[in-house]
């Protein structure tokens, strides 16, 4: 389907989440492009590939000899004022680990697909988010999508996020592994022309440049890394509202919108699940069956990991019981789970006295069935009415002993 | 004077006002410095190749070494000479020899 035929017809297309991406990097008129294949994120590269070759995108395609290279190539294009992009899975971005660093670091603006997929060993292709969750404190803005729509949505607003003078971060893109990435959905591709309109690329002040040379990637002695780490830190901070601004002006181009955190069904509700990523659809399909059956718990959506939305200690210190359901283990931390940790120092810092059970689940691929997200929606709601203890340690959904 | 700080700098430690490394005089880590004999050096290069920092500089300076012209003459640039030695290490002849900058105690 060409794009003008998607134009006139308006037509929702079926997309797999690799694809909606591929689709979103075309419309943002990405101008480079470095590859290197892992599962599950190979058919975003292969697409782009293929629209590359075709003439649909103008942009240069590098094929790279590793994940470390990938995003190497994508800085240095970055740097000299390209619009860049990448994207990996697991172990390839564990093989990116110190270069995610210098991409935050530098200030480099650029976007990142993340489609996630559990760590070895032992080795797994499958997904759960050990991947995300271990990278989220490498300075990178986060945000998690719950659908391929918010995929192709959330790459747009990256790029427009990531680029802002007052941000200038890399922007990671989170898809869930074959959940997303592999499964398709209809997804609402908008027009080109008014994507470009949206990002508009601008000429930065300081880029790499022949006719103006700088220096990017210099060393920081101790009388002067302690400075720009806080300029960074503050950056990442700004980021929240700026997110806020830019999700505002994509909603007023394209009709959708995405709050930093979402809370369903919260007024009545005696307890809150806090979820994110794909699983979402399926949590909220729990919540409202319970509710059938009398249990009054609201969902919360976390899109934006990093920075760590400040409403969501807000929010949630209204509720005494809290729910959090995590698809990664964090081995040997406070709590053992990557969201409990953040959500607890969120509202003890708030100064609430919510208590919270951590439900770990999907580790590995692990099929997460309906039964499996109505065990955990009873469960809160059995502690929410004090039939049962919080427990210490996190709930293990559907591991056998 | 106050160092710039969290507000002044430009961002990612970009260096937008190069080339700093000019005024910055490396020279002052040096503790061995090489210094050159003349009258054995053979005008071989090979020290200017293989500086690390470019502070060998090749000079459009006759000179005459045991019956030999030379059109050109070979110095250290000691703003920026850090003393590593590599120079005197693959000279040919062995005409650099490094001397310590301070006497020993």
């Amino acid at each position: 389907m060409s794009m003008n035929k998607v134009l006139e017809k308006k037509l929702l297309e079926p997309l797999s989440g690799n694809h909606a991406v591929a689709y979103a990097v075309r419309d943002c008129d990405v101008d480079v492009i470095s590859a290197y294949p892992i599962t599950p994120q190979t058919t975003i590269v292969e697409k782009l590939a293929e629209f590359v070759a075709s003439g649909e995108l103008d942009a240069e395609f590098l094929h790279v000899e590793s994940e470390h290279s990938a995003l190497s190539a994508a800085i240095g294009a970055a740097a000299s004022g390209a619009r860049a992009f990448t994207a990996t899975s697991s172990q390839g971005l564990a093989l990116m680990y110190e270069v995610l660093f210098i991409a935050s670091g530098m200030r480099i603006p650029m976007v990142m697909a993340l489609v996630t997929r559990a760590l070895s060993a032992p080795i797994n292709i499958w997904n759960d988010h050990s991947d995300l969750m271990a990278s989220q404190d490498t300075g990178w803005i986060q945000l998690v999508s719950t659908n391929n729509q918010e995929a192709y949505d959330f790459i747009i607003i990256g790029y427009k996020l990531s680029e802002r003078e007052d941000v200038m971060l890399p922007v990671m893109v989170a898809l869930d592994g074959y959940i997303q990435s592999h499964t398709i959905e209809p997804v609402q591709l908008e027009d080109p022309e008014k994507v470009r309109k949206f990002v508009p690329k601008k000429k930065r002040p300081v880029t790499l440049d022949p006719e103006k040379p700088v220096s990017f990637g210099t060393l920081g002695d101790p009388d002067w890394y302690y400075e720009f780490k806080i300029q960074q830190a503050e950056a990442l901070e700004r980021a929240y509202q700026a997110y806020k601004e830019v999700s505002s002006e994509f909603s007023q181009y394209f009709g959708r919108s995405y709050e930093p955190f979402q809370i369903l069904y919260g007024e009545d509700s005696d307890a809150i699940l806090v979820v994110l990523g794909a699983h979402t659809g399926t949590f909220l399909k729990a919540v409202e069956m319970a509710r059938r059956e009398g249990m009054k718990i609201g969902l919360g959506v976390i899109r934006m990991l990093r920075p760590f939305p400040p409403e969501v200690s807000k929010y949630l210190s209204q509720y005494s019981f809290i729910g959090v359901a995590d698809k990664a283990i964090n081995f040997g931390s406070a709590s053992g789970s990557y969201l409990t940790n953040d959500i607890a120092t969120s509202l003890y810092l708030e100064g609430a006295s919510s208590r919270i059970t951590t439900y770990i689940y999907g580790i590995g691929g692990r099929p997460v069935k309906i039964e499996d997200a109505l065990y955990v929606v009873r469960h809160l709601w059995r502690i929410s009415k004090r039939l049962e203890e919080v427990p210490k340690k996190p709930v293990f959904v559907g591991v056998r002993y | 004077m106050k160092k710039p700080g969290v507000k002044d700098l430009y961002i990612g430690a970009v260096i937008i006002n190069p080339p700093t490394s000019l005024t910055n005089k490396t020279g002052s880590w040096r503790v061995i410095r090489p210094v050159i004999d003349q009258d054995r050096c053979i005008r071989c290069r090979i020290c200017w190749a293989y500086c690390p920092d470019a502070a060998i500089l090749e000079l459009d300076q006759p000179y005459e070494a045991g019956g030999k012209k030379y059109s050109i003459t070979y110095v250290v640039n000691y703003d920026y000479c850090k003393g590593c030695g590599i120079c005197a290490a693959e000279c040919p002849v062995k005409a650099i020899k490094m001397i310590p900058e301070v006497e020993k105690l």
